[in-house]
């Protein structure tokens, strides 16, 4: 049996109170460790130590709950409260599931903000909500009754007497609830007798989606509501000096053309500034700003280098050995091992700066008066936005909404907050609602983008192949691509691992499974060659590897699990039939643990008229419990599409400060006749607190694919996009083709 | 600026906007129907795909001034109560993620079957190459269309 506590210091994680128009109103923090859409090292948002999730019976049995996460595709407006409606014990078609917005009710709860909160994960407070409310709503019966709690059960909703004929639904005694005390602790399930968790559920927005109901951001309309475009710098490195105002104005469906500036002197989490200063344009219809768009003639002013993709190659190039430190491991004597081994490998692997490039565009509504703001639209930090918002337009929190719509994309791009503020200033200077739309040549050329890395792996191999040396440097704007504590570290007697950072103007970000995508792709196909040299099979060097890790650890603390690595690659292993040969079709294979998750795939593709077609792609999966495994099973399938698109196809380059792509017919994105023709999930069976899916999909894709191309084309893979890159080894920091 | 009289979803519409004006922003500025998509502007991410005439469209490239008399039909109107096959498959195959793209993605499979009751797994993927999931659900989109051609 398993107790949790419903309190903390005294103080409840829980408020229950009457619902309006009859029923049980449940008030609870909504956690949101499933999503994990926020990288390690990053402080926890605000809005995680807010009451901010819901849970109303209503008086006729209807279940509503009021899910405030944002939802970006990875399903958790589904996944998460079947959490809930599992503890609570209620049918799930009983089950109402709506976006909840971040709640006044928020601001009266402010104690909860400090790290009392930060004991339990997502998983615990929402069992524990719903399990509150079922012992509740049982208790109330029991009252009621005048029997025992233990002469009840309840099962989907219905209380029933265990020695007698009477019985109640959650609806009729819903009122009566809310007048018991909530208790010190509850009991949860035991997993095993789960019957919604780990069921197969569609996405409950599911109608509305196929429908076209008005839904995202870019959909939100208010009555009296303006449009506004803006006109960033056209180069990193520029800033904005003057504009054609008088001729912007006389556009037709223009009201208005004016500078903003969002720039603040203590920006807070999520508050990155591609363009702090740049032309704002406000009128009736898109297509009208669009027009004025075109008709801008502005002056910009340089105020930092203009950069470019050359110099971003040559930066990295030295900085590799000469940047800033920012994280090591060392065990034993890498360097004398070196020395000491028979085979020597070492190779180097490179990737660009790649945009998010969301399908919905940023976009943002904002209402600003003077003494409060309305903002509403798709973002993952709403309380990041607020607060950046305050500071900006000198308006107290407290007087300051922000409402989630649903979110057409993520892949890190809307943790930040900046088009939010633009909105906000726009709003302000105007004096009306209005909603700011970017054009894609915008979204692309104002990123927070992923960074471009490189990394350089050695290992040395004993006379009997025994790997007895591994050390790793990688480098990248802002953060090398390098986690010295993850696979290999703890399994190789003599290991170095160094992580180190370059330095651009360029505004660049977290992007989905952040540096872990480029460290799985370049460590797994670094691991393959390893393999291959040292004549062991892949799976199985790395299966020793792991084997060393968990009965005689090397070194300090290593962040995986050993077991359940191992796990994952032998499951996948048994599901590929990994070993068989099949005339024309490559194999490649990969694994990597990030947030949490253990993921291993193997691939295969064939060459059609000399170009690859993956044809199926299998992923044994760890995330722990699964809760939605239909949910589940689709956001591993996008990760590894994303995963094989962007290695494959797609880059961004510079010219002078200057993004060279600023759409989609440049900018390759992966399409359907590019993704795999079928990718099958596999899920370890555990009882382990459920971890991130959102992310791990795609890391292990990147290798398993350079791995499947080396054996289809001879060719090893080192760097990124694949099918443009220059693969010499010692050219690609010269020349790039394509 | 000029006026223009509409078919949309089996509904007469009048506008008086620019005529360069693409479909999409007409549909989406002056008429509330939002259900098509704003991508990229460039006909190269299918996320505005609708219907004139039956035949799969950018609206984003499409200036109203030549729409003329043909028909237009938007994800509202592709079916009455959401059951158009399609719908339903893609209900079926829970295909959505985010669910942006999805709009296009069902109008540009619609406009497939419409022309090609049984398509093959190759012409599936050519015709839905247009189309761009960021998500990455093409496996579903496929699978869900082969399910709609089954069922229509």
């Amino acid at each position: 049996m398993t107790l949790i506590k419903t309190k903390y210091n005294r103080r409840s994680f829980l408020k229950v109170s009457a619902a309006a128009g009859g029923g049980m109103l449940i008030g609870f923090n909504w956690l949101t460790s499933c999503t994990s859409p926020v990288e390690e090292g990053i402080p926890m948002p605000n809005e995680w130590f807010e009451i901010n999730g819901y849970i109303k019976i209503g008086n006729t049995g209807l279940v509503t709950i009021y899910s405030p996460n944002p939802e970006i595709g990875q399903n958790v407006m589904t996944s998460m409260p079947m959490i809930v409606a599992e503890e609570l014990d209620v049918k799930w078609d009983h089950v109402v599931v709506e976006q909840g917005s971040l709640d006044e009710d928020a601001f009266k709860n402010r104690q909860f903000a400090g790290g009392s909160l930060s004991i339990m994960r997502g998983w615990d407070v929402l069992r524990m909500a719903g399990a509150t409310g079922r012992r509740m709503l049982l208790e109330a019966a029991a009252k009621e009754w005048g029997v025992a709690l233990s002469d009840l059960t309840v099962s989907e909703g219905i209380i029933k007497e265990v020695n007698g004929d009477r019985s109640i639904g959650y609806g009729a005694i819903a009122s009566k609830a809310v007048g018991i005390e909530v208790p010190e602790e509850v009991e949860l399930k035991d997993p095993k007798d789960f019957t919604l968790i780990g069921s197969f559920q569609k996405n409950v927005e599911g109608p509305k989606i196929v429908t076209g109901k008005p839904l995202f951001g870019l959909d939100f309309k208010r009555e009296g509501m303006l449009l506004a475009m803006i006109e960033h710098p056209p180069a990193f490195g520029m800033t904005v000096k003057d504009f054609n105002r008088d001729e912007i104005v006389a556009v037709n469906g223009v009201r208005d053309a004016f500078t903003i500036d969002i720039s603040m002197d203590d920006p807070g989490f999520g508050n990155e500034n591609a363009f702090p200063q740049m032309i704002a344009i406000v009128g009736d219809s898109t297509w009208q700003l669009m027009q004025a768009k075109k008709a801008l003639k502005a002056n910009w002013e340089i105020e930092s280098e203009l950069e470019n993709s050359e110099m971003h190659a040559q930066r990295l190039k030295r900085d590799i050995d000469q940047g800033e430190v920012q994280e090591t491991r060392k065990d034993g004597n890498p360097e004398a091992a070196f020395t000491k081994a028979a085979k020597v490998i070492e190779r180097t692997y490179t990737a660009p700066f790649q945009a998010h490039n969301t399908l919905e565009p940023m976009n943002f509504f904002a209402h600003v008066t003077t003494d409060k703001a309305e903002l509403i639209g798709p973002t993952q930090t709403p309380n990041s936005l607020r607060e950046s918002a305050s500071k900006l337009l000198g308006i107290p929190e407290e007087n300051i909404s922000v409402d989630i719509t649903r979110i057409g994309g993520g892949f890190g791009r809307r943790l930040y907050v900046h088009y939010g503020l633009e909105a906000a200033a726009i709003s302000k200077k105007t004096g009306a609602p209005i909603k700011l739309i970017y054009t894609r040549e915008d979204d692309m050329t104002h990123g927070i983008y992923r960074p471009a890395y490189r990394s350089t792996y050695k290992a040395g191999l004993d006379e009997n192949n025994n790997l007895i040396a591994y050390s790793v440097k990688g480098v990248g704007f802002r953060e090398g691509a390098i986690f010295p504590n993850r696979f290999p570290a703890g399994a190789v007697d003599h290991y170095a691992a160094t992580k180190l950072k370059s330095e651009t103007n360029i505004s660049t970000g977290a992007w989905r499974a952040p540096r872990s995508h480029f460290e799985a792709g370049a460590q797994q196909a670094f691991l393959d060659e390893v393999a291959e040299a040292a004549g062991k099979d892949t799976i199985e060097l790395q299966l020793e590897l792991l084997d060393r890790a968990k009965n005689n650890p090397v070194g300090e603390k290593y962040e995986y699990e050993a077991d359940r690595y191992a796990g994952v690659l032998k499951l996948v292993k048994e599901k590929a039939n990994w070993g068989a040969e099949v005339p024309g079709v490559h194999r490649g294979f990969a694994a990597y643990f990030c947030h949490n998750s253990y993921v291993a795939q193997v691939l295969d593709l064939v060459m059609k008229d000399g170009l690859p077609v993956v044809k199926k792609v299998w992923c044994a999966v760890d995330c722990g419990i699964v809760v939605n495994r239909e949910g589940a099973i689709n956001i591993i399938q996008g990760g590894v599409v994303d995963g094989i698109g962007h290695a494959m196809y797609s880059e961004l380059k510079f010219e002078n400060g200057v993004s060279t792509h600023k759409n989609f017919n440049t900018y390759q994105l992966v399409r359907h006749n590019q993704s795999p023709e079928e990718i099958e999930v596999f899920f370890v069976e555990n009882d382990i607190s459920p971890t991130g899916l959102g992310e791990p999909g795609l890391p292990p894709a990147v290798g398993a694919l350079a791995n499947a191309l080396y054996k289809a084309t001879g060719q090893r893979y080192y760097h990124q996009p694949f099918a443009i890159a220059n693969q010499d080894q010692n050219a690609f920091d010269i020349s790039r083709t394509g | 600026m000029a006026t223009f009289h509409l078919n949309i979803n089996g509904k007469k519409h009048q506008v008086d906007v620019d005529p360069n004006t693409p479909v999409l922003w007409v549909l989406r500025d002056h008429l509330n129907l939002v259900g098509a998509k704003y991508g990229c502007g460039v006909a190269q991410c299918g996320a505005c795909t609708i219907h004139v005439d039956d035949v799969a469209l950018r609206s984003c490239i499409l200036p109203i001034s030549q729409v003329g008399n043909q028909t237009i039909t938007t994800i509202e109107g592709l079916s009455q109560n959401g059951d158009h096959p399609v719908q339903k498959a893609w209900l079926k195959h829970d295909v959505a993620q985010c669910g942006y793209c999805q709009a296009g993605q069902i109008m540009s499979a619609a406009a497939l079957l419409e022309a090609n009751s049984n398509p093959t797994d190759e012409e599936i993927r050519t015709a839905m190459t247009g189309n761009i999931c960021r998500c990455g659900t093409y496996v579903r989109i496929k699978e869900a269309i082969k399910t709609a051609a089954a069922n229509s």
